[in-house]
């Protein structure tokens, strides 16, 4: 039986102390040990960022890359070689801002890889500039007077890209986030995992009210596929859904049976949860949907190949004697 | 009688929607099949359909058939067709005088001046009839007329005036329609097809009609080497010669790339072949194209990629990371005018400057440069040679004028192909551990026990872990230098084109101007001048052999497309007197342009 040490290289990990990055490394390496993966078979690739040097301290292949193209560079590997199990480590700069446009094609091509996003909501290697998922207003190094950016929402943006799997997760609970780390590789597909990472440095305190057990249960919701979804001190609180408005009810006053059965396949309610970044907010698998998978779909569409003889000898030839 | 002649060159204007550039095509390759050497020069605008009938809107196709070899498309025209008369006032400068013109006279009528931008009263034909033989056809007519049980729409009638044109030609250039039909109905089925032969055979019939045996045409038969021939075109070589490297390195190849113009053609190539091991892959963009094909380069296929000069800017950050891993790569920079989106149909060298010095950090890569269709195949064999044998990307130029031309192409032994050996695989051996030529090993994902991480932060010696020692620094950018200059033991001769090791004047060029100066050196050779042509295949490193070469001549002058690049490299590493003969105009050097400056070189002198 491995164990998560297995999958620890010898190289000092680097991150600053008490950053939430060293939990995302021990839930990975466990989780790793757990699925008894190969770390022969095994590539981390990240792009630029404090969670992109995450690859170097996994005892597996890895590719610390170019800021924002590790989905670019993970679609070549599989498109390489389709039965490689890659993961893709990014931060919420690297993904969201430089990296964009990787992210999305990577998203709705749905290449076999899942994705960790770090989501600190900062700059963190560049030492504190905002990210494009601060809040507004966040005061920064380069936005002392407030950011005025409208922030990204990682989840609108994949379901808006096609993605077909998004979760969320968090640096302080382990035990949730090795189950999403374990269903986003489980899916197949590209699968968004967003982990809410305290950057106790630069951001500190950015998710306390999710992650801190004193309020986590009144603001944070554990999704559960089929199960009403509830939350607050002993599940007190209920979503409902009235129409198309979220309404967080008393479940003293509505029978669970009314309120909100999640159901991870339904879009449009996985859009509706993916929309909730105020004070409560959903953590889990808020959307997925089987769609076949990029690589196999390349590799089966150029199954008929030709020789190079074969090749050089189409269209009009002729010979001299 | 027919008239017998050693050369023609044929030059075809008109709309860029009349279908020029296959009824070019349809008629080289003929030539080529019937035994002439041919060599062509495609010049369309950059839009789709340019403003129909304008000259900013004119598409024209060039062509020199011969009865010996022949290396460029040739200089004045013998005959020009032209479809309309914005595609006359263009290119009227380039028939000789006496010349035949070929007019299509519906695109001579007021309406057609009129959007040319001629005065009501002008009188093109007129005026040419006193310094050309000019045979005037109402194509479009004869088109209909041909055409009038078709089905077709009008609008697809007037559209096959391109054939009618063909046929024509065929008959003046003593072409033979059976092949010529055989080979349209390959392409072109159903009502379109019947429609096209149609129009083919009253173009055909025409000539004799009209009794124009005077204007026919006969270009004898050359001599070729036996062996099947196809013509291609220079993507086509390109896509040929990825397909080779599958073959040769017993690995798949991942071409990733994203549509720019003139690069573009690769990847159409590739994914129509679909040759064995070679996956074409359309990113999402130039950045995603160079990564993902680094990405597969770590996983144990070859990663290639193409763009054009902006596109290769764009790839410059990743270029630099597959530096720093040592990783192979294929870079393939369809040059076109620039900078910016410049002249995208046009040919340029202007994008030496950027393979040589437009990366970040002491970032050094093989760079070699495709001097003919013919030799595209047998150069991406050896640019994946030296990639995947030294663990570096690789830069391959080649231009507008490349892909876009023509050439007869015998079909290679493909036993005389070069094998392509990755290196070692040892997992005992340390990621950058060097062989004797300074290259790492090649441990791809799946290999147990091979675990190891690479990536853009400077690398250990050896270890490949990072590594921020001052020392070591120094030492990795010496040993990544030194691994590329190493790369010259795959270099064959010096390629002298034509001519002796000594004399009064060597030219020097790269690229594809190989045709226009190797046609220009051989004409002041017959005149008695003691020149000689070198055509460098690599211009990073550069071959060992040259500088000595150049000690047996007098003079030197380095010709090429740009404002002086490679003359600029040449000069930071000798004391030689250079002389610049070049233009950046978008256009191609002319033979004979070249010899006449040369010759004045030569008086000079």
């Amino acid at each position: 039986m491995k164990s998560g040490k297995d999958f620890l290289s010898d190289q000092e990990v680097r991150w600053c102390p008490g950053c939430g990055d060293y939990s995302v490394l021990k839930q990975f390496t466990e989780v790793l040990a757990q699925m008894d993966a190969d770390p022969a078979n095994t590539v981390v690739v990240s792009g630029i960022g404090c969670a992109s040097r995450l690859p170097y301290y996994v005892n597996a292949y890895g590719m610390h890359s170019l800021h924002g193209r590790a989905p670019a560079v993970a679609t070549g590997i599989k498109l390489a070689n389709p039965s490689l199990d890659v993961w893709i480590i990014t931060g919420d700069g690297d993904a969201l801002s430089i990296g964009g446009n990787h992210l999305i094609h990577a998203l709705r091509r749905n290449v076999g890889v899942p994705i960790l996003l770090f989501n600190n909501e900062i700059y963190g290697l560049t030492k504190g500039q905002y990210s494009p998922t601060s809040r507004a207003g966040a005061i920064s190094k380069s936005t002392p007077l407030g950011s005025i950016d409208h922030p990204v929402n990682p989840q609108t943006l994949a379901l808006g890209a096609g993605a077909t799997f998004l979760a969320r997760s968090m640096d302080r609970h382990p035990a949730h986030l090795r189950e999403m780390m374990t269903r986003a590789k489980a899916h197949g597909g590209s699968a968004l995992l967003e982990i809410y990472q305290n950057c106790n440095v630069f951001h500190d305190g950015a998710f306390e009210a999710f992650t801190d057990k004193k309020t986590q249960s009144d603001h944070a919701i554990f999704l559960e596929h089929g199960q009403p979804i509830t939350f607050g001190v002993d599940h007190d609180k209920a979503l409902w859904l009235d129409g198309q408005t979220v309404r967080i009810v008393s479940t003293m006053e509505r029978p669970l049976s009314e309120c909100w059965i999640h159901d991870e396949t339904d879009a449009m309610k996985g859009f509706a949860l993916a929309r909730m970044t105020g004070e409560v907010r959903p953590f889990g698998v808020l959307y997925r949907e089987d769609r076949p998978i990029f690589e196999a779909q390349v590799h089966a569409a150029h199954a008929q190949t030709r020789s190079l003889e074969e090749v050089l000898a189409l269209g009009r030839t002729w010979t001299v004697e | 009688m027919t008239k017998i002649q050693s050369h023609l060159v044929v030059l075809i204007a008109g709309d860029s929607g009349d279908g020029i550039q296959l009824l070019g095509s349809q008629l080289i390759r003929a030539a080529a099949q019937s035994g002439q050497d041919v060599r062509t020069l495609s010049d369309f605008p950059a839009e789709i359909r340019a403003p129909q009938g304008t000259v900013s809107g004119v598409s024209g196709f060039q062509f020199q058939m011969a009865s010996e070899a022949i290396f460029d498309p040739g200089d004045a025209a013998d005959v020009m067709v032209a479809f309309n008369v914005a595609g006359w006032m263009k290119h009227q400068g380039k028939l000789k005088a006496g010349g035949l013109l070929l007019a299509s006279t519906d695109g001579f009528d007021a309406r057609s001046k009129a959007i040319a931008g001629l005065p009501a009263d002008a009188e093109p034909l007129a005026d040419a009839h006193s310094r050309f033989q000019v045979l005037e056809v109402d194509f479009k007519k004869l088109t209909g007329e041909a055409l009038k049980d078709s089905p077709l729409s009008g609008k697809e009638k007037s559209r096959a005036k391109n054939m009618t044109i063909l046929g024509l030609l065929t008959w003046l250039y003593s072409q033979s329609a059976p092949a010529m039909e055989a080979d349209l109905k390959r392409q072109f089925a159903g009502d379109l097809g019947e429609a096209n032969i149609l129009a083919f055979r009253a173009g055909y019939h025409l000539g004799e009609t009209a009794e124009w045996t005077a204007f026919r045409r006969e270009v004898p038969q050359r001599k070729a080497q036996p062996g099947t021939y196809k013509t291609i075109s220079g993507s086509h070589a390109i896509a040929l010669g990825l397909a080779a490297v599958a073959r040769q390195l017993g690995r798949s190849v991942l071409y990733a790339g994203y549509p720019i113009t003139p690069a573009s053609d690769i990847l159409h190539e590739l994914a129509r072949l679909r040759p064995d091991g070679v996956l074409p892959f359309q990113a999402e963009d130039e950045i995603a194209s160079v990564t993902a094909a680094l990405g597969a380069s770590f996983a144990g296929s070859l990663g290639a990629t193409a763009s054009s000069g902006p596109g290769i800017s764009l790839k410059g950050e990743g270029l630099g990371l597959a530096v720093m891993m040592e990783l192979p790569l294929i870079v393939i920079n369809v040059q076109r005018g620039g900078p910016s989106t410049g002249l995208p149909t046009k040919m340029e060298q202007s994008d030496l400057f950027q393979a040589m010095y437009g990366r970040h950090g002491e970032a050094p890569m093989p760079i070699m440069a495709i001097k003919r269709t013919g030799e595209a195949m047998f150069d991406m064999v050896l640019a994946a040679k030296m990639a995947v044998e030294s663990m570096t990307p690789v830069m391959v130029l080649s231009d507008a004028y490349i892909a876009n031309s023509a050439e007869p192409f015998r079909l290679p032994d493909l036993a005389g192909l070069p094998q392509i050996t990755p290196p070692h695989a040892d997992v005992q051996r340390l990621p950058y551990a060097r062989d004797e030529h300074g290259v790492r090993p090649w441990i791809t994902p799946g290999t147990p026990e091979g675990m190891h991480r690479l990536g853009g932060l400077e690398t250990e010696a050896n270890t490949g872990h990072v590594s921020y020692d001052a020392a070591n620094h120094q030492q990795m950018i010496r040993e990544r230098a030194k691994k590329v200059q190493a790369v010259t033991r795959f270099y064959g001769p010096l390629s002298v084109e034509v001519g002796a090791p000594t004399g009064d004047l060597l030219v020097v060029g790269w690229g594809s101007t190989y045709g226009a100066l190797r046609t220009a050196v051989e004409a002041l050779r017959d005149a008695g001048h003691a020149v000689t042509h070198v055509h460098l295949k690599h211009l990073f490193p550069l071959h060992p052999d040259l500088f000595s070469f150049m000690e047996g001549f007098s003079q030197i002058v380095v010709a090429e497309l740009n404002e002086g690049q490679l003359i600029h490299v040449l000069r930071s590493q000798t004391t030689r007197e250079l002389v610049f003969l070049g233009q950046t105009s978008g256009q191609p050097f002319g033979a004979l342009e070249v010899q006449q400056r040369l010759a004045q070189h030569l008086s000079d002198a």
